[in-house]
């Protein structure tokens, strides 16, 4: 028996602690004001200074990169984090008793996913009007089908085993089964689908931004308007544009990487050696 | 097993933790520095030969979505691609003066309400016939609804009566003294029957040709021409929306000319491209809803006025390109334009400060502006007024809001507190300009509302005597910035680049790309 390191999982964990880091030490300090506009220093290219150089308002785009991915991954976890709970909830209940209430629930839950997220995102917005709390519980709503889903199949397949059985026969509540019991059990399939959610966050928060009907410019920095905002300068100042894309590019990667880890391998996975014939 | 699994869950959990104790953000310290506008590379007057003929390909945004009925078009792309076929009987040149054109000359009576116009001999339809009083009874009477009682340009309702005393004499007699109703006789003159969105006969110096809709629309040059005939052969219009492609193609030679292009967009091209500068013709201002709290008050408004650094907004939008107004009136028509308000309001964050302690906003206040997310640069120019306002105390929310929206909330509905946009005039007249200022305008969507205002431009409308209206017209202006009805910024900049050796290109007080007189120079 042989280990092999579970690679995905340690580099998804290793990008996203140094990401999650330097967006942390962004909510505290950031080189310069990210709103601090000066004409001197209009669209320059990197330097010393300005490391990932200015904008075309001369705003200092480190900062407002680590701004903008502090306000993208705040909104993620918290979108995810009402989607996750009442997904699971939902998932629990309709996959742990089954019945009519789970048939009803589930084909609702069909409809909804027939749509693609970011487009009934788009219209939940320009309805309720942009900003970070509509974004948040917009997209948190939506979040919550896919964890519905995802749990379900999960509690309907433990739901038959023996130490459901058992627990049944020793006369435990459902609740504690459902949420002691089995929860754990299942826990990294959840992991993995939070860590896929938290993906779809990022990029639904962006794209939202993108389009302009996301956060507003007034209320922070964000990485979909920053790459909006760069498209026009392209070519003459093509810094703006690859810093924008390469941040989220790298936060998805390591939320994929993890995801990817944590869905079907240990940390450590035992291989047998195959001989040739 | 089991145990790494949470170990990674902690993890995980612990990650997001930290994420979620966010709220605060980043040290602020910087200051915005400002700086006189950069300078702004020249448009090059090297004086080479014109060449006549060639095709020109030019590239335009959008389709003539339109109606292509010269009397019916309202879309500013689709008027500015029809000018070059279609003309009145008059004709607006780059100063804003309106020259006869089918007619050779018109006169306009003492009371303001009659206008003779006497035809020019050797005008011809594109169809090789001559124009005749038939044709121009037959076309004003249509715009004018006469027989259908609905006229098709709002304008026209006020004609009373059309007559042709004799072949070459066009007599228009309005319902009420109305000398800038001469703006409005750019109306197309096609012929005597016929149905214009079948047989797209004018009388200008292209005739068209064909149109494939999402592609392309052709015209050619017409011979037959009263005037000075075209450059070119033939203009093809491509129809490009993507901003991006519209750029690399004009990069790459398809295409020769493109209008309406930003600061940035040019930069974009490099160096090999002719540039010239205009400006597009609107009014861009903070339109502040003069109904609502802290707007209703004059002070309030004045003392944001002193706030608002201009030249600071051009230079971020577009290198310092664009020219800075004072009042509801954009510079390019010069003849009623008011220069010495542009300054009226000075830029002194210190004395805006002072004003709004006066009048009871010591610590500032919190206001929305309500942007079109489509329109870039008024988003821009909200970002950049938000900073310029921090520094007097007032917090700026800036809310994006797709067009539609902006047309029934704001323009509409006037259910908004502040916005910035640009207007510009829907004819070549001061009224169009200023008529949605008075208190009971269907347009007047930021409520202003001044007696003397609206005495005043009763007086200017009804003024039979050039001179003494375009007074009146000023004075109209400088009640509008006295009484600071908005923050005015600036009339935006409208770059044209030209590549391939063209040259000529010339800018006009209204949306119009006169394609006559364009030309190659190798």
């Amino acid at each position: 028996m042989r280990k092999t390191p579970n690679y995905n999982l340690i580099f998804g964990c290793t990008l996203t602690a140094i990401t999650v880091s330097v967006i942390v030490l962004g909510f505290f300090w950031t080189p310069f004001d990210p709103d601090a506009m000066s004409s001197a220093e209009k669209s320059m290219a990197p330097s010393l200074k300005h490391l990932l150089g200015t904008d075309n308002f001369g705003r200092d785009i480190l900062s407002r990169v680590m701004e903008g991915a502090g306000t993208t991954l705040s909104i993620a976890f918290l979108a995810v984090s009402i989607g996750a709970t009442f997904g699971t909830i939902i998932g629990a209940l309709t996959g742990y008793f089954g019945g009519t209430a789970d048939e009803i629930i589930m084909r609702i839950n069909d409809a909804i996913t027939a749509f693609p997220s970011i487009l009934l995102a788009l219209v939940a917005v320009s309805i309720t009007g942009g900003g970070k709390t509509n974004i948040i519980i917009v997209l948190g709503i939506l979040f919550i089908p896919s964890f519905a889903r995802v749990v379900r199949g999960e509690f309907a397949k433990q739901r038959d085993m023996d130490y459901v059985k058992n627990a049944k026969l020793m006369g435990v509540r459902h609740t504690r089964i459902m949420f002691v019991h089995i929860l754990p059990n299942i826990a990294p399939v959840l992991l993995s689908a939070v860590a896929i959610g938290f993906n779809n966050a990022v990029l639904a928060e962006a794209s939202m931004s993108f389009l302009g009907v996301g956060i507003r410019p007034t209320e922070s920095a964000s990485l979909g308007r920053m790459l909006l905002d760069s498209q026009a300068y392209l070519f003459s100042a093509p810094w703006q544009a690859l810093s924008a894309g390469c941040a989220i590019s790298i936060l998805i990667l390591g939320f994929s990487l993890i995801s990817e880890g944590a869905s079907y391998r240990p940390m450590w996975r035992p291989t047998t050696k195959r001989r040739r014939k | 097993m089991r145990h790494t699994k949470r170990t990674i869950a902690l993890f995980l959990a612990t990650l997001m933790m930290t994420a979620a104790l966010s709220a605060c953000s980043g040290g602020k310290g910087n200051e915005t520095s400002t700086q006189p506008p950069a300078e702004t590379p020249n448009a090059d007057n090297n004086s080479a030969e014109p060449v006549m003929g060639g095709d020109l390909t030019v590239g335009i945004a959008q389709d003539l979505d339109d109606s292509l009925d010269p009397h019916k078009m309202v879309s500013a792309g689709t008027r500015e691609v029809m000018f070059n076929v279609f003309e009145g009987l008059v004709k607006p040149d780059t100063a804003g003066n309106l020259n006869p054109a089918v007619a050779s000359d018109v006169e306009i009576s003492e009371t303001g309400d009659t206008f003779t116009f006497t035809l020019r001999d050797d005008v011809l339809f594109h169809n090789g016939n001559p124009v005749t009083v038939k044709d121009v009874n037959y076309s004003l009477s249509r715009v004018a609804g006469l027989d259908t009682g609905k006229p098709l340009i709002d304008e026209f309702s006020a004609v009373e009566s059309i007559d042709t005393p004799d072949d070459k004499t066009v007599v228009i007699k309005l319902k009420e003294p109305n000398i800038e109703f001469l703006a409005s006789l750019t109306a197309a003159i096609i012929p005597d029957g016929s149905d214009p969105t079948a047989d797209m006969i004018g009388t200008g110096p292209f005739k068209f040709v064909s149109r494939s809709p999402q592609d392309n629309i052709i015209l050619e040059k017409f011979d037959g021409y009263w005037g000075t005939p075209a450059y070119v052969d033939k203009v093809t219009y491509k129809i490009i929306d993507n901003a991006e492609a519209l750029i690399m193609s004009l990069k790459g030679g398809a295409l020769d000319l493109v209008a309406h292009l930003t600061s940035a967009q040019v930069k974009e091209l490099g160096d090999n491209f002719t540039v010239a500068e205009g400006t597009m013709n609107l009014v861009q201002a903070v339109y502040l809803n003069n109904n609502v709290e802290p707007f209703n008050n004059m002070k309030v408004r004045q003392a944001l006025s002193y706030a608002i650094d201009r030249n600071a907004i051009m230079d971020y939008l577009a290198d310092g390109r664009g020219t800075a107004v004072g009042s509801s009136m954009y510079p390019a028509f010069k003849k009623y334009f008011r220069p010495e308000l542009v300054d009226h309001y000075k830029y002194d964050a210190e004395k805006a400060k002072q004003l709004l302690a006066d009048v009871g906003y010591p610590e500032g206040f919190d206001m929305t502006i309500t942007v079109p997310s489509n329109y870039k640069p008024h988003v821009e120019t909200a970002e950049v007024v938000a900073q310029q306002m921090k520094a007097i105390g007032v917090t700026v929310d800036i809310q994006t809001v797709d067009w539609e929206t902006w047309l029934s909330e704001v323009y509409q509905g006037r259910n908004y507190q502040s916005t910035i946009i640009g207007v510009d005039a829907s004819t070549m007249t001061a009224s169009a300009m200023l008529k949605r200022f008075t208190s009971d305008s269907g347009s007047n969507f930021v409520n202003f509302s001044d007696p003397e205002y609206d005495k005043v431009f009763k007086e200017a409308v009804a003024c039979t005597d050039d001179a003494e209206q375009i007074e009146l017209y000023g004075e109209l202006q400088t009640i509008l910035t006295k009484n600071a009805a908005n923050l005015y910024i600036q009339d935006l900049c409208d770059l044209v680049a030209m590549g391939n050796g063209v040259k000529g290109y010339e800018f006009y007080p209204l949306y119009v790309m006169d394609m006559s007189k364009v030309y190659f120079t190798k």
